[in-house]
């Protein structure tokens, strides 16, 4: 399990990297934290003839977040960064709860948010995370850069809607609206495995108790992170009782497209979305503040 | 003899040098002009091969050779039968065993077809990649019973059917006990039990010096001296000029045990035909293809039982999938066979099985070795029995334990070392009334329990036995030595993979001569340091190497005394030896250092009595007549979401009885680190196949391993009931607490879920929680 | 330009300064161990599952199976070798893991030892349920962890008092 030859570039800046990028295209993959991409190299399943190392650049591991709470999150900022940031632990509650369910503390000292998002697993959590706060994600290349919409990157499996030239250099999380509330919940073999089934709610409410909005976003329920538009919609402009529970669960239910594993068939895993999706939900709405 | 250790909790010998990373592991071994090798192995369960293009890995710089069967010439032959069928009547028994390198047809995943040596490990997996390989897919037997039958697609042709063996043994007439029975329980088991995957892989490392005329090979093997032995005679050598060295191993649990594993074959070859050292070392990717697992067996069984719940016989036929080949016998499905009994009087016992082989990796032991599946079975039907019968879970077993006053206790059929199944000693009710107060048994069940279930949780608990047959013959040696420097060495034929042998063996040694334990050295796993031994396995190191070691180290105390009195002038009776000396007793300044009388043991000149041999120093060996039965009890308190089927164990107790015990840290150690493995058996680990017998969990990543948050601080309990077999009264651990925990959760699981009262049974292990699921809402 | 396929890589390890050319695909692990020859850190599954080739790289503890040795140039990087003091003296979480009998076999010892030296200069007073997360990312299959987080529990207020 050695990985296969490749030429190793440590660009000299951004605007070299995005160069090496645009020059190589798919044949050149950006080495982040690496912890997805090497151990997939080590197993010979990947093998890019090219890596371009962001790790020695600088200006790329930015993590601010604002008064209001609108988060800035750069290509290089490590999960373990996020774990430890004041700002996210007051202001991104619901990214909060979710990061320390991704793999062991060995790999979040490297891994980095933009380097999951970009690898785009279906099974993992943070797609959906991000689905569930209404993420944008800046999309760098020397032709210059954009914004994506969460709902509108992750594509299909391992495929995202980033050009071959793009580079994921920051993720931007909105402020949380008011009087919202989110979970995160999971159900996964051993702590740090990736989930059998994972959902991210986010519910806003009137002042009289109704719901006013809700987003609910599943990780391992398909090729993509997905969301249950429909189980949303049964739950806004209603209180959320024992029945609206009830309901979107059975909505969520349908909405999932879970691809079965060894460790879960795709009926355990849509009964899972919809377990988790009350009890988020539930969760959600007594976090409302 | 003062006992100052045997029996203290005595801080490890071997800890200082793994705690710095100074140990001696496989991949460590370093060597001039050292090659790497990587294996080309098959990607298909079942096929021929119709060609072998090597040329461009040839090409390729930096590969320095790649051989196929055809260069294997007469060294590519099948294996030896490591172990053969016991002689019983009527056995049927199609020894088949594997090559080193397949010369025409593949018969599981992983089997080698390939060996590149190259410069680097890493150039070797380049040139592995450019190798052309024609397979010619063929149909493939991956399920057990799919692959029982007779139209199954043949694992090996010359065979009418895939019946690797067929035994049958029986006790009484269980027919006859059952028609006088109140009860007769019959189901379906179905038992699975996975891969070690210790976190060190296998390894090959080996030197040929032509000058000397001499191999040398580290492995990691379990068993050195068998392993010596098999390569002279496959390389047409004399033991004496092969060496073979187990260094340090990250874990066995059975494994590491096989022979020959084609590896341990085609390293030694290479580097002869070579002419340099060559170096394999076993990845992640490969160990789950490439080096046995255990797997699964099928089991239609009933007992018959009195109104009282008393035993009246057990009839079982079972299954049991021995992959590709069989060059391990039948150790595994006898075991099954065997623990089946358990620590209960079984007056009739009708049992069949019939080992199969299927396009699947090969099985040997790992861990339990086969006795988990019999426990699961006996243990299944007593519960449901106690059910059925109205009868309390703990009371059923109580009420067919095997009486204190009957041992030795003759069970009238053969165990895996061809004796006849003999408990040594045993006492077995006192041991579970102590696991039961530990637990809180009858107050969990009669308060707790109910309460609990009124505020909607659902917590259930489990009580399970078993015995282990343990300390297996044939036999162990050690030969010990007072040096000049007042150390003392100990060497014995015996690997070592984490079990202590450092230091219990050291500290038999330094009661007997009055040293410290941090005074002896431990030599394990150097057929150079010691010549004879059979291996670590079967829970036998401290019983059968630890009495070898002890009696070595008597024979050494009456010489010291014998020299020392010569030296004093004195009588031996008046001696006393402690501190690294020989004192007279009384007179402090008569002493003399275990050191200085070593010199003495060993004069440069002048003359000795006829007879006389010089050095402190002698060698034994031990063999017990049979195996020592321990015995244990399991206890949990587990509480299950019952909508997610996510498990939490609030209460673990294990009960055991090994006999004398040398090391209390140890043994504990051994009870945890099984108990570890049950629980991955029981709910985590599967090795899982599809129907054309493709691995699909082969990473550690799918294969799951229960990490600190799935295993639970344990309780021990204990009673000491010692083996007359042996003169330390020692009984064997090492298997002992993996093997209950499938039974122990099946029971537990289904009592919180209280899915009996729904008439669903868990009668399967592995179990998780989407088959919890699937199962509590009665998809069988 | 093109990219080299080998460099040289210049770390300190253990305190102490290194320079090697290598392969631009070496693995962390391979380069330890083989280049420097610091076998104490182990390589149990080479895909990030099984952590025990857990080092510090500059003060954190990573898996050397997924960081490339080109990684490291420039970086600090400590070893299992680099625990005990210069005397010997045992680091006093090895001292624990001696005492409660925390280690087997001792191959998964080394990436534990790293994992739990970073752990507790973090959290230097552990509960028994923060000591078994912090170790779950680390497999062993001899010990059951029982003696492990006795070993931390023992060894955190020593180190806390030091």
């Amino acid at each position: 399990m050695k990985p296969a030859p490749f030429d190793y570039w440590t660009p000299e800046s951004l605007e070299h990297a995005l160069a090496l990028k645009a020059e190589h295209g798919d044949a050149a993959r950006w080495l982040a934290g690496g912890q997805s991409l090497l151990p997939a190299m080590n197993l010979r399943l990947a093998r890019p003839g090219i890596l371009i190392d962001l790790n020695p650049l600088s200006g790329l591991d930015g993590l601010t977040v604002g008064d209001a709470g609108v988060a800035r999150i750069g290509a290089l900022v490590r999960y373990r960064a996020l774990e430890r940031d004041a700002g996210i632990a007051r202001h991104q509650t619901l990214l909060a709860e979710a990061v320390p369910h991704v793999a062991h503390p060995q790999i979040r000292n490297r891994g980095t948010l933009c380097g999951n998002l970009a690898h785009a697993d279906p099974a993992s959590e943070l797609p959906a995370v991000m689905l569930a706060l209404g993420a944008r994600l800046q999309a760098r290349s020397i032709r210059g850069e954009r914004w994506i919409d969460a709902q509108d990157f992750f594509v299909d499996l391992f495929t995202t809607a980033l050009a071959p030239d793009e580079l994921l250099a920051a993720v931007e999380l909105p402020a949380p609206p008011p009087r919202s509330g989110g979970a995160f919940l999971e159900v996964a073999r051993r702590r740090g495995d990736y989930a059998m089934m994972a959902v991210a709610a986010v519910i806003e409410l009137a002042p009289d108790g109704s719901c006013t909005a809700a987003r609910l976003a599943y990780g391992n329920a398909g090729p993509s992170a997905r969301r249950a538009p429909a189980a949303e919609q049964a739950l806004v402009g209603r209180r959320i009782d024992d029945a609206a529970l009830r309901e979107a669960a059975a909505l969520a239910e349908r909405a999932v497209d879970p691809p079965g594993s060894v460790h879960a068939s795709p009926a355990f895993q849509r009964h899972l979305a919809g377990v988790l999706t009350r009890r988020a939900v539930a969760t959600a709405v007594a976090r409302v503040s | 003899m003062e006992t100052r250790y045997v029996g203290a909790p005595v801080t490890r010998n071997e800890d200082a040098r793994l705690l710095t990373g100074r140990a001696l592991f496989i991949d460590d071994v370093k060597l001039g002009n050292l090659l790497h090798a990587a294996v080309l192995r098959s990607p298909l369960a079942h096929a021929r091969i119709r060609a072998i293009d090597t040329s461009a890995a040839r090409a390729r710089a930096g590969v320095v050779g790649i051989f196929t069967a055809a260069d294997l010439g007469a060294m590519c032959k099948p294996g030896p039968v490591v172990v053969r069928p016991p002689p019983l009547d009527g056995v049927t028994f199609n020894a088949r065993t594997q090559m080193p390198l397949v010369k025409d047809t593949v018969r599981h995943v992983g089997e080698p077809i390939a060996l590149v040596v190259a410069t680097s490990r890493y150039v070797a997996e380049d040139a592995l990649d450019d190798i052309e390989v024609d397979y010619e897919a063929l149909p493939v037997a991956a399920d057990l019973e799919a692959s029982a039958r007779a139209d199954a697609p043949r694992v090996h042709d010359d065979l009418a059917d895939n019946v690797a063996a067929h035994v049958r043994q029986t006790i009484g007439d269980y027919a006859a006990a059952a028609r006088n029975a109140a009860r007769i329980i019959k189901r379906r088991f179905s038992y699975d039990h996975g891969c070690s995957s210790p976190i060190e892989t296998r390894g090959v490392v080996a030197a040929w010096d032509a000058k000397a005329d001499r191999l040398t090979v580290w492995d990691t093997t379990q068993a050195p001296v068998f392993l010596r032995n098999g390569l002279a005679g496959v390389f047409g050598f004399s033991e004496r000029q092969v060496r073979v060295v187990a260094p340090f191993i990250g874990g066995g649990f059975g494994p590491k045990i096989m022979m020959f594993y084609p590896e341990e074959i085609l390293i030694p070859w290479a580097a002869i035909k070579l002419g340099r050292p060559v170096k394999w070392i076993e990845d992640r990717a490969e160990h789950f293809v490439a080096t046995t697992h255990e797997r699964g067996q099928i089991h239609d069984a009933e007992v018959a039982l009195a109104a009282d719940g008393r035993i009246l016989g057990v009839k079982d036929v079972f299954l049991h999938d021995t992959g590709a080949y069989d060059p391990y016998g039948l150790t595994v499905p006898i075991n099954s066979q065997c623990t089946l009994l358990g620590p209960y009087v079984v007056p009739t016992y009708d049992s069949t099985f019939t080992a199969v082989f299927t396009h699947k990796p090969i099985v040997t032991p790992y861990r339990g070795a086969g006795r988990q599946h019999g426990v699961f079975v006996i243990e299944r039907l007593l519960d449901i029995g106690a059910r059925e019968l109205g009868l309390d879970r703990a009371e059923i077993r109580r009420r067919n334990f095997i009486p204190p006053d009957a041992f030795p206790y003759d069970n009238k059929i053969i165990y895996q070392d061809f004796a006849p199944l003999r408990y040594d000693s045993g006492n077995y009710a006192p041991l579970l009334d102590k696991l039961l107060d530990a637990i809180g048994y009858e107050k969990f069940v009669r308060t707790e329990q109910p309460a609990l279930r009124a505020q909607g949780r659902h917590v259930g608990i489990g009580v399970v036995c078993y015995v282990e047959g343990t300390g297996i013959g044939p036999y162990e040696g050690a030969k010990v030595q007072v040096q000049t420097s007042g150390r003392v060495s100990l060497a014995t034929g015996v690997g070592t993979q984490g079990q202590g042998h450092y230091t219990s063996f050291a500290q038999l040694v330094a009661d007997r001569l009055g040293v410290a334990v941090g005074d002896v050295d431990v030599v394990t796993g150097d057929t150079d340091q010691f010549y004879w031994g059979a291996g670590t396995f079967a829970s036998r190191g401290a019983v059968v190497a630890g009495n070898a070691v002890d009696q070595a180290a008597g024979l050494v105390r009456a010489k010291i005394l014998r020299v020392a009195a010569e030296h004093f002038e004195c009588a031996e009776v008046d001696l006393v030896l402690g501190d690294g000396a020989v004192a007279i007793a009384g007179v402090p300044e008569r002493t003399i250092t275990l050191a200085a009388l070593a010199g003495i043991a060993n004069p440069m000149r002048g003359a000795v009595a006829l007879g006389t041999e010089p050095g402190l120093e002698a060698t034994s060996y031990f063999g017990p007549p049979s195996g020592a039965t321990a015995n244990g009890a399991h206890a949990m308190i587990v509480e299950v979401d019952p909508e997610t089927m996510m498990i939490k164990i609030l209460k673990y107790v294990v009960a055991h009885d090994c006999g004398t015990v040398i090391n209390p840290l140890i043994v504990a150690g051994q009870i945890q680190g099984g108990v570890a493995q049950g629980i991955g058996n029981a709910f985590y680990e599967q090795l899982v196949f599809d129907d054309q017998a493709q691995l699909l969990n082969g990473t550690l990543a799918d294969y799951l391993l229960p990490t600190a948050l799935e295993v639970p601080r344990l309780e021990q309990v204990d009673t000491v009931t010692p083996s007359p077999l042996n003169p330390l009264g020692i009984k064997g651990v090492g298997e002992a607490g993996a093997i209950p925990v499938g039974a122990l959760f099946a029971q537990a699981l289904e009592d919180a879920l209280e899915l009996p009262r729904r008439g669903i049974e868990l009668n399967e292990i592995p179990l998780s929680p989407n088959r919890l699921w699937e199962l509590a809402r009665g998809e069988g | 330009m093109t990219a080299p396929k080998a460099r040289s890589v210049t770390t300190t390890v253990n305190g102490v300064r290194a320079t090697r050319t290598v392969e631009t695909r070496l693995l962390l692990c391979d380069f330890l161990r083989h280049e420097l020859d610091l076998t104490g850190t182990r390589v149990g599954c080479e895909h990030g599952a099984c952590g025990a080739c857990t080092v510090l790289l500059d003060g954190l503890p990573v898996r050397s199976c997924l960081t490339l040795a080109v990684q490291a140039d420039g970086h600090a990087i400590t070893t299992v070798e680099g625990l005990a003091a210069s005397d010997g003296t045992l680091h006093p979480l090895q001292a624990a893991f001696r005492e409660t009998h925390a280690l087997q076999c001792g191959y998964c010892t080394a990436g534990i030892l790293m994992t739990l030296v970073a752990f507790l200069a973090e959290h230097p007073t552990p509960n028994e349920a923060e000591v078994r997360a912090a170790l779950s990312g680390n497999l062993c299959r001899c010990t059951g962890y029982q003696h492990m987080v006795d070993a931390v529990l023992l060894a955190a207020p020593r180190l806390a008092g030091k």
